[in-house]
């Protein structure tokens, strides 16, 4: 027996609608209400701009370390613009903008990143999970909640976020795994955003693409430009009638750009040159979607103006909403809610001791 | 003889033994080109060559099963992990193989890996970052469990710690990183493992601790010999396992009063184990109950709330009076 070919893999497609000067591939240009698209474009501003000032906020002190989302905010925002109400997004700790496109408040985001614990709490009647930071651990979730959607013929299909050094996780590989052998219509999206903290995306894996790793596990996947919020837009889309109609995993990997730091612990200068960001920042998927919808007749410059001005008022709102929330939130007792349905007998008692040292200390203690 | 960080401490530790042993090399995240998040390992790529300082992909248990494969080529692996709450993605290379295969092989081979990772609170860090749950690894047999408390003991342990044939786990107390400095004599130095260190002699109560919470502990002996006339022994443990039950034990002995401090959630935390070493050993000295100053069982909330979870001098003041006037 001679030895054969049993199988040839697929080419990986890579999509790309939106170029880098903003000038529209026109036969696979997504064909969007006016108002849905000034939807997108005033989600990633809002979210540059919130990024913005939380980097600000962390610099004076006032928040603690974050991931910025600069840069990203099209292939998150893109993505999640296919989801519909009930539908999942499990997301890793850069995903504000995914997560406000869904409803989280900015003081939410706020409270979590100014390190009080109910900056994680989830809006009743949301459906996302709060942020998971071991990197890759939430994929498996978001494999088992398409499962158990698909169980309970909920028709919601869920939508993860990761980055290209998760990919070399085994949580990873077990989700791809589970998800295509178990038939669950769940999106992987992994922004390659180049870097995980120093390690270039070439150190993390010898693969050509990320997105191929998935034909390994027989499961559809491409490439897209993920600084052109259409192309992210129309692969999703894709991906979530895939998912609905065939219960379908699919990954997409979206090739990006960390044009901030990896979080405010970080200093890039050490491993990646200036010229690198400058490139990349020609790239800017913001920018590239405000001349598309200028050419479009749809922003004229009082409309980014507009545009703006609306956002930083609700920056503005969700800070003092932010300052008055930490306000009353000076007990540190809560640290023993939530641990579980009911709370234990010696957990209440450690609790009760505690409650009674805290109360009678002088204030300097307390601020130790 | 310089005066250093814990930081710089650890990097002249790592340096002198690969100078000193070319078998011995380092393997994690980052640890090359940035120098480890917290810059521990910087500059030893440069010197040593991305062979024996490796960038590793993003996958703790990679990085610890391909250390175990290295140790059985004859290598002596120093594996980094970034923070103590990612080691659980490696719990199950370092229970199911470092710490059984001596055993499994009946002696045949030998697993001398270190697995350093910062551990605890204190620093501001987010959720999975400050946790202290050493016991997992010195609940399990097989693998060493070390913890120092200055720069000058973990020069020396980690020394001893890359030397030992058998799998270290490592945990680096963060919150003592850079916030104090300490005379390191320039020539190497090791410390045995399963060694404690006596550090405030006193006749009234012993205080046992290790890690972050020496310096807490110290300064809550240094205010009951102020305010009470109370002399408190303190001793830092420096390994977890094996446990060197001896010296607490003697000190018991003499003081008949104990107060174990440690960060890790009470309920079977380290104190426990100390309880019942003292318990069994030294029983009919013990004038009081033996109390402990713990963080509780919560995760490490984030860090509005860290620093009323984690132990301060307060907390150990108050317990030795009570174990002290019982
Ligand atoms: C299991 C685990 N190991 C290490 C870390 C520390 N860490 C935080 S983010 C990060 C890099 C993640 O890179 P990538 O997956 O590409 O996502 P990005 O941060 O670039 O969005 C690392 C190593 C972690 N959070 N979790």
């Amino acid at each position: 027996m001679p030895r054969k070919t049993t199988y040839t893999p697929p080419a990986v497609e890579f999509l790309s609608i939106l170029d880098e000067d903003g000038q529209v591939d026109a036969k696979l240009e997504p064909k969007l209400p006016q108002d849905f698209l000034r939807r997108l474009h005033d989600a990633m501003l809002l979210a540059r701009r919130f990024d913005e000032r939380m980097l600000s906020l962390q610099r004076q002190g006032r928040i603690g370390t974050f991931a910025p989302v600069k840069g990203q905010e099209a292939a998150q925002v893109g993505a999640a613009a296919v989801l519909s109400e009930q539908d999942w997004v499990v997301p890793s700790f850069r995903e504000t903008a995914a997560l406000v496109w869904r409803g989280l408040p900015l003081e939410g985001v706020l409270l979590y990143n100014a390190g009080y614990n109910e900056g994680g709490r989830v809006p009743d009647g949301q459906n996302f999970l709060p942020p998971s930071v071991p990197v890759g651990s939430q994929m498996l979730h978001a494999a088992g909640l398409a499962y158990g959607g698909k169980l309970k013929k909920s028709g919601a299909i869920v939508l993860t976020f990761f980055g290209d050094g998760a990919t070399s996780e085994g949580d990873f590989h077990e989700a791809l795994n589970f998800a295509s052998v178990l038939a669950c219509p769940v999106i992987f999206l992994c922004q390659n955003n180049h870097y995980a903290i120093s390690m270039p995306r070439a150190k993390q894996t010898s693969s050509r693409t990320l997105a191929q790793k998935a034909i390994a596990y027989e499961m559809p996947c491409l490439q897209v430009d993920g600084n052109d919020v259409l192309a992210v837009y129309v692969a999703a889309k894709e991906a979530a009638e895939r998912a609905r109609a065939e219960n379908r995993p699919t990954l997409i990997e979206c090739v990006t750009y960390r044009l901030s730091v990896h979080t405010t612990v970080d200093d890039p200068s050490k491993y990646r040159s200036e010229e690198e960001v400058k490139t990349w920042e020609r790239r800017d998927p913001l920018s590239r979607f405000q001349t598309y919808l200028r050419n479009l007749g749809m922003l004229a410059e009082k409309d980014v103006e507009a545009a703006e001005e609306a956002v930083s008022a609700r920056i503005k709102t969700a800070l003092h909403a932010w300052e008055d929330r930490m306000a009353s939130l000076t007990d540190p007792a809560v640290m023993f809610e939530h641990l579980y349905a009911s709370k234990p007998p010696a957990l209440k008692e450690q609790q009760d001791r505690f409650v009674q040292e805290w109360s009678t200390r002088g204030e300097g203690a307390r601020h130790g | 003889m310089a005066e250093l960080t814990m930081v710089q401490a650890l990097n002249l530790a790592m340096r002198q033994e690969m100078d000193r042993d070319p078998s011995v090399l380092l393997i994690g995240e980052d640890i090359g080109v940035d120098g480890g998040i917290f810059r521990v390992t910087d500059g030893l790529l440069s010197r040593f060559g991305p062979e024996r300082v490796v960038d590793s992909p993003l996958a703790e248990s990679g990085i610890v099963g391909f250390s175990i494969g290295m140790a059985l080529a004859g290598l002596r692996p120093v594996a980094e992990l970034q923070f103590s709450g990612f080691s659980y993605f490696a719990f199950h290379q370092l229970e199911n193989h470092a710490a059984r295969l001596r055993w499994r092989s009946q002696g045949r081979f030998q697993v001398p890996v270190v697995v350093r990772m910062p551990y605890g609170g204190g620093v501001r860090a987010l959720e999975h970052h400050s946790e202290s749950r050493e016991v997992y690894y010195a609940h399990t047999p097989g693998l060493k469990m070390v913890i120092p408390s200055t720069p000058r003991n973990a020069r020396a342990l980690l020394a001893s710690a890359i030397r030992d044939p058998d799998p270290v786990v490592f945990f680096e107390p963060k919150l003592n990183y850079r916030s104090f400095r300490e005379e390191v004599p320039d020539e190497a130095e090791t410390i045995p493992l399963g060694e404690s260190r006596l550090v405030r002699e006193g006749g009234d109560v012993t205080l046992i601790t290790y890690g972050a919470m020496v310096r807490r502990t110290l300064e809550a002996a240094e205010r009951l010999h102020q305010e009470d006339g109370i002399e408190s022994e303190v001793i830092d443990l420096l390994t977890l396992s094996p446990l060197d039950y001896g010296r607490f034990c003697e000190s018991a002995r003499k003081t008949g009063h104990v107060v174990i401090v440690h960060e890790a959630p009470q309920t079977f935390g380290p104190g426990a184990e100390i309880i019942a070493c003292l318990v069994e050993r030294s029983f009919l000295y013990l004038e009081a109950p033996v109390r402990r100053v713990s963080g509780y069982d919560v995760p490490t909330p984030y860090f509005q709330r860290e620093q009323a979870y984690l132990p301060d001098a307060e907390r150990i003041v108050r317990a030795v009076r009570e174990t002290v006037r019982y």
